[in-house]
Order: structure tokens, then sequence, then C-alpha cells
């Protein structure tokens, strides 16, 4: 892919299309492996109680200075409590980004959109650079760039469903109508998953399980990467238009 | 001292600061945030802020996430 082709998020500059969690990995090691292999450049953290027995923690594999650290507020089901998440995030001294997610549901974790809005106005307020979480919903999505999230994140698919991008047309009306970066954020389950999201016009896709829950992560590391390079370049290539009937591909005439 | 540690009630020391606190429980300072009954303690006022008895303190890390 040409350098030039970069995503701005605030002050970042991202080259790969690629935001990579850092949830539900068998070991530390086998993360560290699989991130190194995605090519991704910002990797997703949450945040939750030191556990004072645990011998071995994330940020011992994880270098602040290889990853931007994109700290979510995961587990947040209302507003007040999302907005706290991410107070205390910024207060880790890695910057004002924040992943919002304030869930409305346990069971599809789909997003509560009240309580994204609310949360986006206080933290944009606070000069937090929001990078909002939300489902497909065009209008909802484009409420929350008016409140001024930075990046809106709809979701292919429900939470690690694996069930890719369950409404295109959704997702393709979300990018033509937008005023920021779009980035599909969860329901990726394989390879072809991301390149659809790029091949739509998505400007990255973030995605955890679909990496860390396969049966060798490295590889499915590898695959995604690969993947987001074929989707993002077949989207700025330009594809050929859906027809009913053929086109032959040889003359036709001057046998 | 009694106190309610990231929900559990636990005995510590008296008269110790924040940064004192993270110390005993052998916790690096750089990788924590700290909440004292639900008001953040920054990070410069650590080595200032001392814990008072009953205090409902949260200890929060980076851990694994998407």
């Amino acid at each position: 892919m040409s350098n030039n082709d970069v995503l701005k998020i605030g002050e970042i500059t991202l080259h790969s299309k690629l935001i990579v969690g850092t949830g539900k990995y068998e070991t530390f090691e086998l993360m560290e492996r699989a991130l190194a292999e995605s090519g991704t450049e910002m990797v997703t953290v949450a945040l939750r109680r030191v556990d004072f027995d645990a011998k071995d923690h994330l940020m011992n594999h994880i270098d602040p200075k290889k990853y931007i650290i994109l700290p979510n507020t995961a587990g947040c089901y209302n507003a007040e409590e999302a907005i706290r998440v991410a107070r205390l995030g910024r207060e880790m001294g890695i910057g004002d980004l924040v992943k919002l997610e304030v869930l409305g549901d346990p069971d599809t974790l789909l997003p509560d959109p009240v309580g994204s809005l609310q949360a986006t106005q206080v933290l944009v307020k606070e000069g937090f650079t929001v990078m909002a979480y939300t489902s497909d919903d065009p209008v909802v999505a484009k409420r929350l760039a008016q409140e001024g999230a930075t990046v809106v994140m709809p979701a292919g698919a429900p939470i690690g469903s694996g069930q890719g991008i369950l409404n295109p047309n959704n997702i393709r009306i979300i990018l033509e109508q937008a005023t920021t970066p779009i980035i599909v954020d969860a329901g990726v389950g394989t390879a072809s998953d991301v390149s659809r999201a790029l091949e739509l016009g998505a400007d990255a896709v973030l995605l955890n399980t679909g990496i860390a829950g396969a049966k060798d992560p490295v590889r499915m590391a590898r695959a995604m990467k690969h993947a987001a390079i074929a989707g993002r370049e077949a989207y700025l290539a330009g594809r050929i238009p859906r027809k009913l009937y053929a086109t032959a591909s040889s003359p036709l005439l001057d046998f | 001292m009694r106190v309610i540690l990231n929900g559990k009630e636990r005995d510590i020391p008296n008269g110790l600061t924040v940064d004192g606190l993270l110390n005993h429980l052998d916790v690096r300072p750089q990788r924590v945030a700290v909440e004292i009954n639900r008001v953040i303690v920054k990070r410069d006022r650590f080595a200032e802020t001392y814990v008072q008895p009953g205090d409902t303190i949260e200890i929060l890390q980076f851990v694994g996430g998407g």
C-alpha cells in the first residue's frame, strides 16, 4: 500500500488499516506475536482492578513506543460509568484517546445510543479524542459525529459474534454521509470480513476475537493483514459495476 | 487501619500515602490509576495524598480488551 494512504485520528497518523484488541489470547506471548504479525499500529486495552496476586501484566508485553494504546470503556452500561472509566484511562498517561463503549444489553452487547451520545458530549468537552462504538444505525452515527466524536465506529455484527458485516447497506449509508473517519468495529469472523469492510470504503477495521479466537491466532493475524491490504487496494482501485448479463472478456469479432 | 481496596476490606498500615500504599502492595505507580472515594487521585499527588481509615480505594490497570 502506498505510504501516503494514511488515516488521521486527531494527532495520530496510521498506515495500517487494522486496529487490534488485546483480549482473550491464551498467553501474552501469543498476543505479542499476533499483534506483530497483524501489522497493526494501534491496540485496544480495557481498564480493570489490579489483581494483586497476578505474576504477569499486559503492559509487560505491549510497548507503548511501538503501539498506540487505545483504552476502551468496555463493560460500562451507562454514560456516567463510561465517563468515569475514560477519565481513569486518561490518568494512565497515554493520551486523550478513548474507545467509547456504552452498552445497552449484556446478551447482545449492543450499544446504548442515548448513553453513547451523552458520554460523547461530556468527553468531547473534556478534551478527549472520542472513538465512538455504535450500532450500524446511520442516524445514530450522524448524531455521534455531530456531538464531536472524532471517529465513528459502527459494528459489523455483535461483538465477538464473528458474523461479519450483517448490513452492508447501512455501512454504505454511514460511509456516504460520513463527516468523520469510519471504522468498522466488531463482528469480524474471518479475513474476508475485513476485506469487505474496507472495500465498502471503511477507513479501518477494529477486531479482536477474530484473531484471538482463531485456532492459530498468529496465522489469522497474518491473514487479516493481507485482507486489509487487499480490501483497501480494491476500494482505491474502484471495482467494476455489478451487471445482470455477461460481458465477454475476449474480442467477439474478426474470426 | 481498615480500608476497602478494590472491593475487599483490607488492613493496611496507618499513615500511608498513595505512593506508600502502592509500594506496600508491590504495584508500580506508573502502571495504575487510583481513585479514592470515587475521586481520581492525580499521579503527581500520589506522594502527598494520605489514605484515611474507611476509604474506598480503587487501583486500576490496563488488561486485555477489544
